[in-house]
């Protein structure tokens, strides 16, 4: 996944935000990002650490959640928490899973002062 | 930079089709002209009762943090180092996401067929799509959009079949996102009751993740690849609602076991579409024309 794109997007989500807030400075970051999306967190952080430079938001703390992913097993019919597209059904081994969630990439919540 | 590719932003540009040659910005910033820039007119009076004011316009893209040298009374009032609490719950790339509901609008409005190929380099992407493209001949209207990072080589390539295409340069980028799409859309038009065919990057990572607007992506794989690229690359092939297997002509000549690949795509995606087709013998052309024009038929059918 292309970490600065997704970067400058934050970056530029997170300023307007702050502009309708009002807000002079952005402290704090929570981004949620599943664990099926591609994304690096550690390429993600220094991107925005560098996209965030000469903003507001320069220097916030960035808190990245990362919520497993949830699929359906057409074997078991069951839903089933995975930790990687192509893994199997842990409940019954099936490679037939349909992905429910967990390719995630959102900005949850942001402090400003 | 990105970490998995190594891209980055650097010269980029839609081919300005009415000369021929590519537009490329010396900032890579922004990648094209937005025809919705806006103007701010700000004035300011000086204490010697000269006013003078100016303008300047901001892409879209801008952001709109201005940063104030003084405080105003308000801010200082309602407590300095305040701290407040957002909840904001957007996804990352809602902007690409809203462009992209844009083009799907319009490529409704117009009944078009919009297709997004994807694949690694060198897959026979484009050699697929000038087979394509004399196959359908005046069958139903199309038109190209090819992406690469450098030259207009592919737009020629499809030019020279009679087909209108559109060269866009992502410079050191490594995807198409919504907003590209729709600048070569308004310049190419999209063909009315037909097939726009978009011709992504050669990347099976970045692209999975930028909507453009399309009614399906389509992913490319040759035999002369590995039999797991549907588990190395998963997002890309979970995207995609058709695999198209090309270069069979050279199976006999390989070790490469297309059912194993086929296997492994279904383990990502149980519900791909599978297509296996040589652009270069014809065998299994007619099959692919044949999904294409179900596609299309299913377009038409509904709004």
């Amino acid at each position: 996944m292309h970490e600065i794109s997704l970067a400058t997007a934050l970056i530029d989500l997170v300023h307007e935000q702050a502009a309708a807030a009002r807000a002079r400075r952005v402290t704090r970051l929570v981004l949620e990002i599943g664990t099926l999306s591609h994304v690096d967190a550690h390429a993600l952080r220094f991107a925005v650490d560098a996209a965030a430079l000469g903003g507001p938001a320069e220097g916030a703390t960035l808190e990245i959640q990362e919520p497993e992913g949830t699929a359906y097993c057409l074997d078991c019919e069951t839903s089933v928490a995975i930790s990687a597209r192509g893994a199997p059904c842990p409940r019954c081994g099936g490679v037939k899973l349909l992905v429910q969630s967990g390719d995630e990439m959102r900005l949850k919540e942001m402090e400003v002062v | 930079m990105c970490s998995t590719c190594g891209c980055g932003q650097g010269e980029k540009g839609v081919e300005d089709i009415s000369h021929h040659h590519t537009h490329e910005h010396a900032n890579g910033a922004h990648s094209h002209e937005h025809e919705h820039d806006h103007a701010h007119e700000h004035s300011h009076t000086h204490s010697d009762g000269t006013t003078h004011s100016h303008s300047h316009s901001h892409a879209p893209g801008h952001a709109h943090a201005h940063e104030h040298a003084h405080d105003h009374p308000l801010d200082a009032a309602a407590g300095a180092g305040a701290t407040r609490l957002l909840s904001v719950e957007r996804d990352i790339l809602a902007r690409n996401d809203a462009i992209a509901a844009e083009n799907r609008r319009d490529l409704q409005a117009t009944k078009t067929l919009a297709l997004n190929l994807v694949s690694s380099p060198g897959s026979g992407k484009t050699a697929l799509l000038v087979e394509t493209l004399k196959r359908i001949g005046d069958k139903y209207p199309v038109a190209v959009i090819e992406g690469d990072q450098e030259t207009t080589a592919d737009a020629d390539r499809i030019r020279a079949t009679g087909v209108p295409a559109i060269q866009i340069n992502t410079g050191k980028g490594c995807h198409l996102d919504a907003d590209m799409v729709r600048t070569a859309m308004s310049r190419l038009g999209t063909p009315a009751n037909g097939a726009l065919f978009i011709e992504n990057v050669g990347n099976l990572v970045c692209p999975a993740g930028f909507d453009l607007g399309e009614a399906h992506k389509v992913v490319i794989v040759s035999v002369t690849e590995g039999e797991d690229k549907p588990l190395k690359y998963s997002g890309m092939f979970a995207a995609s609602a058709l695999m198209v297997v090309t270069k069979t002509d050279l199976l006999p000549h390989l070790d490469f076991d297309v059912d194993r690949l086929i296997d492994n795509a279904r383990r990502i995606n149980p519900t791909i579409g599978v297509l296996k087709l040589s652009a270069k013998t014809g065998e299994g052309m007619d099959r692919w024309l044949h999904w294409l024009e179900t596609a299309r038929a299913l377009r038409l059918a509904t709004d």
